[in-house]
């Protein structure tokens, strides 16, 4: 969707959520790689994020006022290429290099030759203390950009992540956005069978912050709650984003198989077909 | 070297006000003046090391030079991952600072001996490891490394020997210091246990030994060529340092020279070889229980001139 005070370059982001599904299906089929199902769980986030709500300039990637967007479920990376390019950060073509022999486009979102990317990440529980960082570096200048920190629930297992928790409110960090793509299942199973996060929005909430809890494949209520930051003042927000794990894909929603799984031959193209249809 | 360390770091944050100076909830009563004097360039971030060197990196990529400040092995090992992923891999300009390397905090045990941090450091790319031996690098070290790209990994010791510099001396990160001309043998040492090196040298002296010092503030970038000439002049050499004989300077020195096909007429690695330190004491103790002490150099340099490279082996 388009807002009416959308920055400037800002595009529709349900034709980019679906961009972005397509091409994450492309690149991990024809790199061989695991976790389209984290790509197709967070697309929409993503698109809302790069379609209207982050100021970001792909002409200039590195413009100081630019809000800061860290994936820090980094193997979800294809996601954010995809939405760097169709942003313009880079010519979509390059996307077919993903996880190729050569290229630079990791299977984990990397920064290294790539516009647009903040911060390399993988090993989970290290955005949100980068971003907590760029949080407190904006304070103290007194400048006004935003910090969003995407992070998977599983990742919330991390005890680094619950140090960061502790330091942003202490610091009354409210230009950092915490989203969480909670689709309640991680690697081997799902999150209460592996190690149970609720009451989730509670824990959060006792740390200090400004919790919101939304439909995260809903483009309105994505974008109503990431543009209304924070949600208190003075303290930092977490949005609970509920997903479904392979989202647009019917038979890998709500799957563990699809953390790993890639699509070849008829998975693909009855994948393909489903996000085209959409 | 640590009170010489805040006292440098004190006129670096008054001159520029993009530093910053992170502490992992360490300091008592030695960091109070820098944040009373620069509070807006301090902070406390609490017992969470690995927060701190991730903060430290987000600082960093927001324009300003960042020191985080531990003790031991906290600011290094517990964060490890952070200082490779974030702060290395992004060229951050994050300057970890741990005081109390090898045996410092002797008495305190195991955890608060800091004896694997050279190695480790060293094998992530893109770090500058800088070990000081006396106070005048210390503070030398401290105000080059505020300005070298990158992240930069400054291990303080409670231990130095004193002041070792001449008058009009230029201190350069990665230039080797020649403390003692001699070439008989040669004593490399790095870090607060070049005292013992220097005390070595003297005591050999007195036997009419000439044992060449250097004292080796930074890892890396490593000069190796003085200590190629090292090799070419003198007798042997003799690696000192107050950490695992594995992959520190000891390690980096016989590396260097290998590969370059400048092989010592004799060499031999003081450090720590018994494995984990479960023994406490003070670091004068300690030194002599672990075989690093100046009479273990004495030694094993009297040997090396007598018997030549025979001498380097541990057996």
């Amino acid at each position: 969707m388009l807002n009416a005070a959308a920055p400037e370059g800002a595009i529709d982001s349900r034709a980019l959520a679906k961009k972005i599904r397509i091409h994450a299906l492309h690149m991990t089929s024809r790199g061989g790689s695991s976790h389209i199902g984290a790509v197709l769980s967070m697309a929409d986030i993503v698109a809302v994020l790069y379609g209207g709500v982050l100021q970001v300039d792909p002409k200039d990637p590195t413009w100081p006022a630019r809000d800061r967007f860290i994936l820090s479920k980094g193997h979800a990376g294809a996601g954010v290429y995809a939405a760097l390019a169709e942003r313009g950060f880079m010519p979509v073509e390059r996307l077919k290099t993903h996880y190729q022999d050569g290229s630079d486009l990791s299977g984990h979102v990397s920064h290294k030759g790539i516009p647009g990317v903040e911060l390399s990440t993988g090993s989970l529980g290290h955005g949100l203390s980068v971003g907590s960082g760029m949080a407190l570096g904006a304070k103290r200048d007194g400048a006004g950009h935003r910090v969003f920190v995407l992070l998977s629930d599983g990742e919330c297992d991390e005890g680094s992540n619950w140090e960061a928790i502790l330091f942003a409110s202490h610091h009354k960090l409210d230009n950092l956005v915490a989203v969480v793509d909670y689709n309640k299942i991680q690697s081997l199973a799902s999150v209460p069978e592996t190690l149970a996060l609720e009451p989730f929005a509670d824990k959060w909430r006792a740390f200090g912050w400004a919790v919101v809890e939304c439909n995260g494949h809903d483009h309105d209520a994505l974008h109503a709650t990431l543009t209304d930051v924070p949600a208190r003042a003075g303290v930092p927000t977490v949005v609970l984003c509920h997903t479904t794990k392979g989202k647009g894909v019917s038979f890998m929603e709500n799957t563990v198989l699809w953390h790993y799984r890639t699509a070849k031959g008829e998975e693909f193209d009855r994948a393909l077909a489903e996000l085209e249809a959409q | 070297m640590r009170d010489a360390f805040v006292a440098r770091l004190m006129r670096l944050a008054e001159a520029n006000p993009r530093l910053f100076l992170i502490t992992g909830d360490l300091g008592f009563g030695v960091l109070t003046r820098f944040e009373a004097a620069r509070s807006a360039q301090f902070l406390n971030a609490g017992v969470a090391e690995s927060n701190m060197t991730g903060l430290a990196t987000g600082l960093a990529l927001s324009g300003r030079v960042v020191f985080t400040y531990s003790i031991a092995n906290f600011p290094t090992l517990r964060c490890l991952e952070q200082l490779r992923n974030d702060a290395a891999y992004h060229e951050a300009n994050v300057k970890v600072v741990a005081i109390g390397g090898g045996f410092s905090y002797g008495a305190l045990g195991m955890s608060h001996h800091a004896t694997e941090d050279l190695a480790i450091l060293r094998a992530i790319p893109g770090i500058t490891v800088v070990a000081p031996g006396c106070i005048w690098e210390v503070e030398e070290a401290t105000e080059a490394i505020a300005t070298t790209p990158g992240v930069c990994y400054l291990r303080l010791d409670k231990s130095s020997a004193g002041r070792t510099d001449r008058p009009g001396e230029v201190f350069e990160l990665g230039n080797i210091r020649t403390l003692r001309e001699g070439t008989d043998v040669t004593l490399v040492a790095t870090g607060g246990i070049l005292g013992v090196a220097l005390a070595a040298a003297e005591s050999l002296a007195a036997e009419g030994i000439q044992a060449r010092v250097l004292s080796v503030h930074t890892l890396r970038p490593f000069d190796a060529e003085t200590v190629f000439r090292a090799c070419r002049e003198t007798g042997g050499l003799i690696t000192i340092e107050e950490h695992v004989v594995d992959g520190g300077l000891g390690g980096l020195v016989a590396e260097t020279c290998l590969e370059a096909g400048v092989v010592p007429q004799a060499f031999h690695r003081i450090g720590l070889r018994a494995g984990f330190s479960s023994i406490v004491g003070s670091q004068e103790y300690l030194r002599t229980r672990y075989g690093m002490d100046a009479e273990a150099v004495v030694t094993r340099a009297r040997a090396m001139v007598r018997y030549g490279a025979s001498a380097g082996a541990t057996q």
